[in-house]
């Protein structure tokens, strides 16, 4: 069974800035919601409230950079770059300020709805010149986030997983650096944030099949180790099969295409995501069902790669995990 | 660095400046000139505490956005002297302003003439639209409604550290449009940042023509003060006013001045295009010879020599 571990961001966040003085934490309301409503009551000279105005907060902590301080942004990945494009783009990006974007609830992992989901932030920030991306995938990435973001000679941004997150890693986020999960030589599967635990679910399934899985687990999406990526996918037989929690249009599935295509080399590619959609509001594993990014979405597009069909059914896979809606590792509903 | 010359001069200067410069390439923003020569003559030449230029007085050509890879990036806020905790800055809101800006440089000796002529030319980092490696810039402001934002961080990073220096916008009222202008407001008031102050071109105008018919935003000052600042209303032409309006006293409160004013002063000929005058471009040859002859006699030079073809 996973470990779970309950808020692993308010913890590691509290720790990381009471060691770097120049750490602000920003907030955009939806302090509790990000987790960090015990650091403002502790530590309220190292927390600067924005309220709902992000527009005017983005500029604003561009500012706050050129003074030296290291503004950790914290809101919904969704509110960081949708409203405040203009101002991420030519307060925070353009000039390379070190602010460090914390986006909750990225993809799907909101019953929030369309407007809560942040399901194009991967595609919107990979087009923006001078933005790092970072993503987070288990506990200790969630725990690892903040110095690996504050160690970009520019600004970041993050997907952070909140609540109750599983601990999946024992070493901590190295910027650059994919986890290589499996070695097999049949299929590579590529993974980042939630759909990784999606895709160990299948992986003894997938053994007593006798499907070989290359599996790799991204935490770092710009810049992107193409090289790397390159020999793993050399060292497959049939194609690689992206899985993400995002539109597959300029995420991963993207990543993985100019990949293989700047390179010249024929290789199969399923890409596993949002399909030019938006989603709608309902649990985490109920959307990953609806929409295809589950673990037996996953099952079916190996079966379709390798033109035959493995027979694994739902019932083979390991139980997903379902969170309860209301929980006390969440501030609300959301 | 001392002053030579009084602020009316260098204001007279300006107009100068900008007047020869929209006569010479058919077309420029010459009214911005004449709404904005007593503001950023005064704040360069009195209100602005700040050092020497520590960039060449003949601007380097463009040498690359930021980047991991252009390490020698440089922005062109050292035409403004070094960013050190005791002196103030200066941001420049709306961006179009750069030729005045330009000039204004060069007529309180920052910058020398031939800048000027680097003005949009290709490879040149004397742009149309002030960029952040423009002389005098040190943020890239294109976008309006992001310079107060972006001054008021400044400012409450610059009162965390305990710098003396302050930091003042440059703003135009085309901008009190944007909601932006209004989120900045009140987190200033919010937050007590009172070391972040502005100087704002009220002239009515914006791209499609006079506010009122594009947009109008009634009664500013009563919202400025609404949102928590300090407002004081000048007239932009009357130095005295501009610096009592600074001495107000704004504890705990950005200071926002809003100097209203002529987008003909000091040009009379160009009340016969109000009120379009956003960007000043001449219909014909004549039209050309005609403005070139008539302002010039108000601003007491000689016709500029231009070739004709």
């Amino acid at each position: 069974m996973v470990e779970m571990v309950t808020r692993p961001y308010a913890g590691a966040f509290e720790k990381y800035a009471l060691a770097n003085p120049d750490v602000i934490c920003v907030s955009a309301d939806l302090t509790s919601s990000c987790e960090i409503d015990g650091f403002r009551d502790r530590h309220p000279e190292q927390f600067l409230s924005m309220g709902m105005a992000e527009q005017n907060m983005m500029s604003f902590v561009g500012g706050l950079n050129m003074a030296g301080y290291r503004p950790f942004v914290h809101t919904f990945g969704v509110f960081t770059y949708r409203r405040p494009y203009d101002q991420l783009m030519a307060s925070i990006a353009y000039g390379r300020r070190k602010v460090r974007i914390m986006g909750f609830l990225p993809g799907i992992t909101t019953p929030g709805g369309m407007t809560h989901q942040a399901i194009e932030d991967i595609s919107v920030m990979r087009a923006m010149p001078n933005m790092t991306i970072l993503e987070t995938g288990d506990a200790t990435e969630v725990e690892s986030i903040c110095a690996a973001a504050d160690s970009i000679d520019g600004p970041v941004y993050c997907r952070v997983l909140r609540g109750n997150v599983p601990r999946l890693f024992d070493t901590p986020i190295k910027v650059g650096e994919m986890r290589e999960l499996s070695s097999g030589s049949d299929i590579l599967v590529v993974t980042a944030g939630i759909t990784t635990e999606e895709a160990m679910r299948a992986r003894a399934a997938l053994q007593d099949a006798g499907v070989s899985i290359r599996h790799l687990h991204l935490n770092t999406l710009k810049p992107f180790d193409s090289e790397t990526l390159l020999d793993h996918l050399q060292s497959v037989k049939y194609g690689v099969i992206t899985l993400e929690n995002h539109v597959v249009t300029g995420g991963i599935g993207s990543i993985v295409a100019e990949t293989i295509a700047d390179a010249g080399i024929a290789k199969r590619l399923i890409r596993l995501g949002l399909q030019d959609t938006y989603a709608h509001g309902g649990s985490r594993a109920y959307l990953m069902r609806y929409y295809g990014l589950d673990a037996l979405a996953l099952i079916h597009a190996i079966d379709d790669m390798l033109g035959n069909s493995t027979g694994i059914g739902e019932e083979d896979l390991n139980a997903a995990r379902v969170d309860a809606v209301h929980s006390l590792a969440k501030a609300e509903g959301l | 660095m001392k002053n030579s010359r009084t602020t009316e001069q260098v204001a007279l200067g300006i107009r100068r400046r900008v007047f020869e410069h929209t006569i010479l390439n058919n077309g420029g923003y010459l009214s911005q000139a004449c709404s904005s020569a007593e503001m950023l003559a005064w704040l360069y030449n009195e209100a602005l505490t700040i050092g020497d230029p520590t960039l060449p007085m003949i601007p380097r050509d463009f040498s690359g956005v930021p980047s991991v890879n252009n390490p020698d990036y440089v922005s062109g806020a050292g035409y403004n002297g070094p960013a050190t905790p005791e002196y103030d800055r200066l941001f420049i809101a709306p961006a179009h302003y750069a030729l005045v800006a330009y000039a204004t440089l060069i007529e309180v000796g920052r910058m020398a003439p031939e800048g000027l002529e680097m003005f949009n030319k290709d490879g040149s980092s004397v742009e149309m639209i002030g960029a952040d490696h423009s002389p005098g810039m040190e943020v890239h402001n294109g976008t309006l409604g992001i310079g107060l934002s972006t001054a008021s961080g400044l400012a409450y990073g610059r009162r965390k550290r305990g710098d003396k220096g302050e930091v003042c916008v440059f703003m135009s009222d085309g901008e009190v449009q944007e909601g932006q202008t209004w989120e900045a407001v009140q987190a200033c008031a919010h937050h007590g940042i009172d070391n972040v102050w502005a100087i704002m071109d009220v002239n009515n105008q914006q791209c499609d023509g006079a506010m009122s018919s594009v947009m109008e935003v009634r009664d500013i000052a009563t919202k400025f003060r609404a949102f928590g600042a300090v407002a004081v209303e000048i007239d932009a032409h009357d130095l005295d006013a501009m610096r009592q309006a600074k001495a107000e006293p704004h504890e705990g409160k950005p200071l926002i001045i809003l100097a209203h004013s002529s987008p003909m002063k000091g040009m009379k000929k160009l009340e016969e295009r109000f009120p379009r005058l956003h960007y000043v471009r001449f219909k014909s040859p004549e039209e050309r010879a005609e403005y070139n002859i008539s302002i010039a006699a108000e601003l007491g030079v000689d016709p500029v020599v231009y070739e004709t073809h």
